[in-house]
């Protein structure tokens, strides 16, 4: 039987048996990396969403006034001021949800001096003055304040930028240590098959010849531990995902991945076992510049 | 000049030139520096001074990138074989025309042929570590010629294989010569030297001595 391009046994190399471990660890590790920076996006991009147009009013208890008074005298003066389209007051049972992950669900939450909130909707293209409108609210009822989400946000953003840059330098150590595994696994198959490439070479074999078996090695096992990977990865993802319902409410949106996001995890493989083949050919091209 | 690391030197103030078509064989003591000389004509090695011309280019003067194509020109029979253990006779037939880029297709049927040419049709699937040491001469001789080499160095190709098969490898090379081929053979063999009227390279103390070829008849009389 005629067997092409497989003139170096590199399949029974030990590097054929630890590299897919390696290639497997690696993609676990990077696809969590990835799915952890796409969830922290998609879970701000639905805070900015259930934020955008509309703003917070907050009228805190205050010793010896109706805390009812006060928030119906907010509730006017929301309601009279141009480019507000609603204005309406959170019941009482919806903040106690609400405060509720953060402070346990045995928590008399009820008997606590909560604030009152406004929910404000604003109108479509209002060009409303948002330091005109607190100062007018401080003086119709002391001690309310109007929170438009914009420091909220801000800091929402930079913790989804911090969470980003953490996954892509995860991602980038792992290209690291993948190139340092496959160069060391290549630098070991050139070393031990030193013969047959000398032979190679001598009945006229480019380098590129040779490269191309130990980058189609480098690629086929890192393919083959990296799917292992990102079953791995994507079982992780999924109990993590089934167990967030038995952790009771969260003080986070429930969101799920996209599509895009998906397809991008399921790439990760192939990515890598690209990367493997890349740093493969170098190290042989760098390898090979060194021999007679 | 030409040595091994830092070693002595092996061979030092040769000179000479091989005729396009030519037939030589190589012969000396052991320790002469035949392959040595030999791994200087295939590329293998170096010299650390002098310069060797093969096809009309200086060998010092060819960028990298262009000594497979040199190379692919040159068929070169091992004195140790250096058979792809994994590859069975067909494959490592089948290396030189493998690396060309020749298509497959092209490619079972040629080495077939020759494997065949070369008493082993029927080992064509059989790994070298399951013949014996001729039968893997035989498979270094074909890979060897499979490409249709410009100039073809063995160095003792018929050092394992008994006189039936020699002959007949011998006159498998004279085909080549016929064909253009250069032929250097080194050998021990003074009988088979003997039986064709080819000049030889003789290696001796450092020195290279040309010893012309015999006519025919003469042959016929020192085998008596």
């Amino acid at each position: 039987m005629v067997r092409t391009g497989r003139d170096l046994p590199l399949a029974g190399d030990a590097s054929a048996r630890f590299l897919p471990w390696v290639a497997g660890a690696m993609v676990f590790l990077a696809a969590l990396a990835l799915a952890g920076a796409m969830l922290a996006q998609t879970v701000a991009a639905r805070w900015q969403q259930d934020l955008a147009g509309s703003l917070t009013v907050e009228v805190p208890p205050r010793t010896g006034e109706v805390i009812a008074e006060r928030e119906q005298a907010a509730l006017a003066l929301l309601k009279e001021t141009k480019g507000i389209a609603d204005a309406a007051i959170v019941p009482r049972a919806r903040l106690e949800r609400l405060v509720e992950p953060w402070l346990g669900a045995g928590a008399h939450v009820a008997e606590l001096p909560l604030p009152s909130l406004i929910e404000v909707r604003l109108a479509e293209n209002a060009a409303l003055n948002f330091g005109e409108l607190d100062k007018k609210l401080s003086e119709a009822v002391p001690g309310a304040k109007l929170d438009d989400h914009a420091l909220w946000l801000a800091g929402v953003g930079a913790v989804v930028r911090a969470v980003e840059a953490v996954a892509l330098a995860v991602v980038a150590l792992i290209a690291v240590l993948c190139a340092v595994a496959v160069g060391f696994a290549v630098r070991t198959g050139l070393a031990i098959h030193r013969d047959v490439v000398e032979v190679l070479h001598l009945i006229g074999a480019r380098n590129s010849y040779i490269a191309r078996q130990f980058a189609g090695h480098a690629f086929r096992t890192t393919l083959k531990g990296g799917v292992i990977g990102l079953a791995a990865a994507v079982s992780l993802v999924a109990a993590l995902a089934e167990g967030r319902g038995a952790l009771g409410p969260l003080p986070l949106p429930e969101v799920r991945l996209t599509a895009m996001a998906w397809t991008a995890i399921a790439a990760v493989p192939v990515a890598a076992a690209v990367f493997a083949l890349l740093a493969a050919l170098a190290t042989v091209h760098r390898q090979l510049k060194r021999m007679p | 000049m030409a040595r091994y690391g830092r070693g002595p030197d092996v061979l030092s103030g040769l000179s000479f030139e091989l005729a396009p078509g030519s037939f030589h064989f190589l012969t000396g003591p052991s320790g002469a520096g035949k392959s040595t000389l030999l791994r200087l004509l295939y590329l293998a090695l170096k010299p650390v001074s002098g310069t060797i011309e093969l096809f009309e280019r200086d060998v010092a003067r060819i960028a990298r990138d262009e000594l497979p194509a040199l190379r692919r020109r040159i068929g070169v029979v091992f004195q140790d074989f250096r058979l792809i253990g994994h590859l069975s006779a067909l494959d490592n037939v089948a290396l030189p025309l493998r690396v060309a880029g020749a298509k497959e297709g092209q490619i079972r049927d040629h080495v077939a042929e020759l494997l065949a040419w070369v008493g082993l049709a029927d080992h064509v699937n059989d790994l070298p570590t399951t013949l014996s040491g001729g039968q893997q001469q035989r498979i270094a001789i074909a890979r060897a010629v499979i490409g249709r080499p410009s100039l073809l160095l063995a160095d003792e190709p018929t050092g394992n294989v008994d006189d039936r098969i020699a002959l007949r490898l011998m006159y498998l090379f004279e085909e080549l010569n016929k064909m253009g081929t250069t032929v250097v053979i080194a050998t021990h063999n003074d009988g088979l030297v003997a039986r064709f009227p080819h000049p030889q390279l003789h290696l001796e103390g450092g020195r290279l001595f040309r010893v012309p070829g015999r006519p025919r008849a003469e042959r016929a009389r020192a085998r008596g």
